[in-house]
């Protein structure tokens, strides 16, 4: 028998919160965490806007005098990431960073797995050194002088910071963790990846508690230049609060986000042993791949389709057990109709039965941070048996024929629930948790 | 449930000594160093200017004919991925969609996966900036001018080319393989840490064969300049690349980066011999774990590396006498090395002077991402060939470790390898005959 793996922990960095319960009231009350672009100068960008997390926060405020050291330099998503790790931790009632009791944890078998972005580009020293070291003449640039103005203008800190392996590091060293220090960057699949192959490593024996989640912040001038090109966002610039409106037929692209999330998983005896306060089970997940085309996911979901059965044949579930979908829903066309087609490929008839719903309406897309911030509040609509609607939703688009939860939350029952997310390039993971009883 | 045997039965590896795993092997063998001044871009205004740089190969005679046009697509860390997956895959002997596009093929797409540890990648800073160079206001970069006009030049796809995730993407569509697909992003155990992952989703029956390893691009001006920046690498010895890179000597100066990466095609052991694979060598154990520092600096006594390296051992069921060969992270910077053999003699004891090390950097730098995955290759193409390339540029030997200066002929059992990353991952891997 592999060990049955549990929650004990959730912290959440958002457009809307930093803190989990700000958070869910926040989409319990249908806001909109999307304001215009206050990172940079993006007046003149095909997409102006974002959903930002506050200047208020300040991760260094949340971490003891003597450990700010370790990660003052720390870019946004590793500020992000610290967070959210640090709530969750303290919810898990591990022991307090920094402190030499360690309360019988074992710490080589307490380990992390993110699937986290890269740091921001420190943008000014880079295009500073690109565009004045360029030979208009000779059409190339001039190395050395690209090499001098680097020299002078990057500073080291800011440069470690932007690798993808730092957020993780940053929590490795935070926390003191000695087991396995995992990161993955699947796209916008990324953390519900890491999610997944944390809890297999659990089943597998290879840790007995993982920090897994993800950060990621992609509102800088290079992130929005790129998915600009690929006329993946929303250029609703006259009515921001509205611009993601998965499932609708006036959505023209997702909204980017950014932010953290993190939550503590552990098998089962573990956090019997600690005595941690259990908050769902996983009990399912699949993970595919479209193996289709670069730039577009399969027509007809075959790779979401084939995540979602594996999910459900992993739990030992039905389509009729599953009591709410948290869909990946990202607001652009091809996604939200081929999403449907997946749920309805892989739950037959049942799909119309069953509640869909994208918070993305309401945090944006946090990209690499997309998927765990969707599992918390999955966990959370367990605990309070409501489902956080899908907001500006006006007019379905009739290839979206499903219960999306339209505009206002919706109590129901709710005791397994199933999170999809899928990454451009056709990764596709889909996790299914479950109200704990022994 | 007992855990189902994983083998490896094929490779493929591109770095500084060619884009071959027979050239590289051969190399090794011969004494060959693939360290020499970098020549890809004018280094001279940085402080190190040498690197093992992989040569320049037209990506196209590696794909099928459905997916050339997706070349322009490419980074070269996607390249280096694309290319060792297709001499990894020939020298498997599978038949799989890329040649066969309608006849029979030896892979079950939904029982196959790909696992590729990847770094972050650069832009090409020239087409970037052949986009942004009329966007300047004075001696100010002008954003609203990018915003409104500049980035109109650069080509849609452009991002495309460039997220970690894309090695695996293209692998999966020109081979069909639609099991787990994922990008392990951990700095330079990034490959060991994929290969250990897919190892896994054999192991446990989520699929029958993986395609598994890393690359990187490593020597571009960014990759460059940031390692400068850290103090890590060797600036004392632009004019001798040839040894430049001396692990575990005592006149060690830095570090060297390379370019490459490896792919291995790991696969189910009963599935493998049924369809009469030649085998390299069977994966016994894994561990890893984190070392702590400043993320920059090896942790000063190697203890993630220790824990890493016990875990691979206690997983094997081995113990160090059974270890015939240890082929180490190594990297010639002295303090990184000196923990690094800290971490070996803590796990070996006595024997820790008396098993052979083989570093393998001396020769083509550290490849980044890549980096463990051709060292883990390298373990495989030792086992099969029972030869051990000498290593180079350690005359200075004051850490006592046993680093044999000529090629030696041995049956060679079981080797360990083990990895760490600045940022302060670590990873071990113990394989077999």
């Amino acid at each position: 028998m592999t060990k049955r793996v549990v929650i004990t922990g959730m912290g959440l960095v958002t457009p809307l919160g930093f803190d989990v319960e700000t958070v869910w009231q926040a989409l319990m009350d249908c806001q909109c965490g999307i304001e215009m672009i206050e990172l940079f100068d993006a007046s003149t960008f095909p997409t102006k806007f974002a959903a930002q997390v506050s200047k208020d926060f300040n991760f260094l405020d949340g971490l003891p005098e003597q450990l700010r050291n370790n990660h003052k330099h720390a870019t946004r998503n590793s500020g992000f990431m610290i967070g959210a790790a640090l709530q969750a931790w303290q919810q898990a009632n591990l022991p307090a960073p920094g402190s030499n009791d360690t309360n019988d944890v074992d710490m080589p078998r307490v380990g992390i797995y993110l699937g986290a972005g890269e740091g921001p580009l420190a943008f000014d020293s880079f295009i500073n050194a690109c565009v004045f070291s360029w030979n208009k003449e000779k059409r190339q640039m001039d190395w050395k002088q690209w090499g001098q103005i680097a020299n002078e203008q990057m500073e080291v800190n800011s440069e470690i910071e932007q690798e993808a392996n730092m957020p993780a590091a940053h929590l490795a060293n935070l926390f003191g963790t000695r087991g396995p220090c995992y990161s993955c960057l699947t796209a916008c699949a990324a953390s519900t990846q890491a999610i997944g192959e944390a809890t297999e490593m659990i089943r597998n024996g290879e840790a007995d508690i993982l920090i897994t989640g993800g950060a990621h912040s992609m509102i800088h001038p290079l992130g929005v230049t790129g998915f600009n090109r690929l006329t993946a966002l929303s250029t609703r610039n006259d009515d921001i609060k509205t611009s993601s409106r998965p499932f609708d037929v006036d959505r023209d692209g997702f909204v980017l986000g950014e932010g953290a999330g993190a939550i503590i998983i552990e098998s089962l005896e573990s956090a019997q042993k600690r005595g941690a306060t259990i908050l769902a089970e996983i009990i399912g997940y699949g993970s595919t791949a479209d193996a289709f085309r670069v730039t577009d996911q399969h027509d007809e979901g075959r790779g979401g389709t084939a995540a979602v059965k594996l999910a459900l044949a992993d739990a030992g579930i039905t389509p009729a057990d599953v009591d709410y979908i948290s869909a990946h829903g990202t607001s652009t066309s091809e996604n939200d109709s081929i999403e449907t087609k997946v749920i309805k490929n892989a739950f037959g008839d049942q799909a119309y039965k069953t509640p869909v719903s994208s918070v993305k309406s309401m945090l944006g897309h946090l990209i690499a941070a997309a998927g765990v911030t969707e599992l918390v509040t999955c966990v959370l609509a367990i605990r309070d048996q409501v489902l956080p609607p899908t907001i500006n939703l006006q007019n379905p688009d009739p290839v979206c024929d499903l219960d999306y939860v339209p505009n206002a939350p919706r109590k129901a029952k709710v005791k397994i629930a199933m999170s999809n997310s899928f990454g451009f390039g056709g990764q596709n993971n889909t996790l299914i948790i479950k109200e704990f009883s022994e | 449930m007992s855990k189902r045997r994983v083998v490896i039965s094929g490779l493929g590896i591109i770095n500084a000594l060619g884009a071959d795993k027979d050239e590289y092997f051969n190399g090794l063998l011969e004494g060959k160093v693939g360290i020499d001044r970098i020549k890809s871009f004018d280094p001279v205004s940085f402080s190190c200017q040498v690197g093992g740089e992989a040569p320049e190969v037209k990506v196209n005679k590696f794909l099928p004919k459905s997916h050339r046009k997706a070349a322009k697509l490419m980074s070269r860390d996607i390249i280096f991925a694309v290319i060792a997956t297709d001499s990894a895959m020939k020298d498997a002997g599978l038949k799989t969609r890329a040649d066969n596009p309608d006849g029979p093929i030896d892979i079950e797409p939904t029982r196959s996966g790909v696992n590729i540890g990847a770094g972050t990648m650069c832009c090409d800073l020239e087409e970037l900036t052949l986009a942004a160079c009329e966007c300047v206001d004075g001696d100010k970069f002008d954003m609203k001018k990018w915003g409104a006009e500049g980035m109109n030049n650069l080509t849609p796809l452009w991002m495309l080319k460039y997220l970690p995730n894309m090695p695996s993407c293209h692998i999966s569509i020109i081979y069909d393989l639609q099991g787990p697909s994922n990008a392990i992003t951990s700095g330079e155990v990034s490959g060991m840490l994929a290969i250990n992952e897919a190892y896994r989703h054999i192991a446990s029956d989520k699929a029958d064969i993986m395609i598994t390893g890393g690359a990187e691009n490593r020597i571009n001006a960014m990759g460059q300049i940031r390692h400068c920046l850290m103090d890590r690498l060797n600036t004392k010895d632009n004019d001798n690349p040839a040894g430049s890179c001396r692990p575990f000597d005592a006149n060690a100066n830095g570090v060297v980066q390379g370019d490459g990466g490896a792919m291995v095609i790991l696969e189910e052991y009963q599935r493998a011999t049924q369809r009469g694979a030649e085998i390299y060598a069977e994966l016994k154990g894994f561990g890893s774990s984190y070392n702590q520092s400043n993320y920059i600096d090896c942790e000063a006594d190697g203890k993630g590396c220790e824990i890493a390296m016990q875990a691979a051992l206690n997983q094997a069921g081995l113990k160090p006498e059974d270890i015939d060969l240890i082929i180490p992270n190594g990297i010639g910077r002295i303090a990184d090395d000196k923990a690094e053999a800290t971490a070996i003699k803590k796990v070996f004891g006595e024997l820790a002077g008396e098993i052979p090390v083989l570093a393998t950097k001396s020769r083509i730098g550290i490849c980044g991402a890549g980096a463990s995955a051709i060292d883990f290759a390298t373990a495989a193409l030792i086992i099969k060939n029972g030869k051990v390339p000498a290593n180079i540029n350690c005359d200075n030997q004051s850490l006592g470790l046993n680093m044999p200066t000529t090629v030696t002929e041995a049956e060679i059992k079981n080797v360990l390898v083990t990895c760490y990353s600045h940022g302060g991952q670590t990873a071990a891997a113990v394989i077999g005959k």
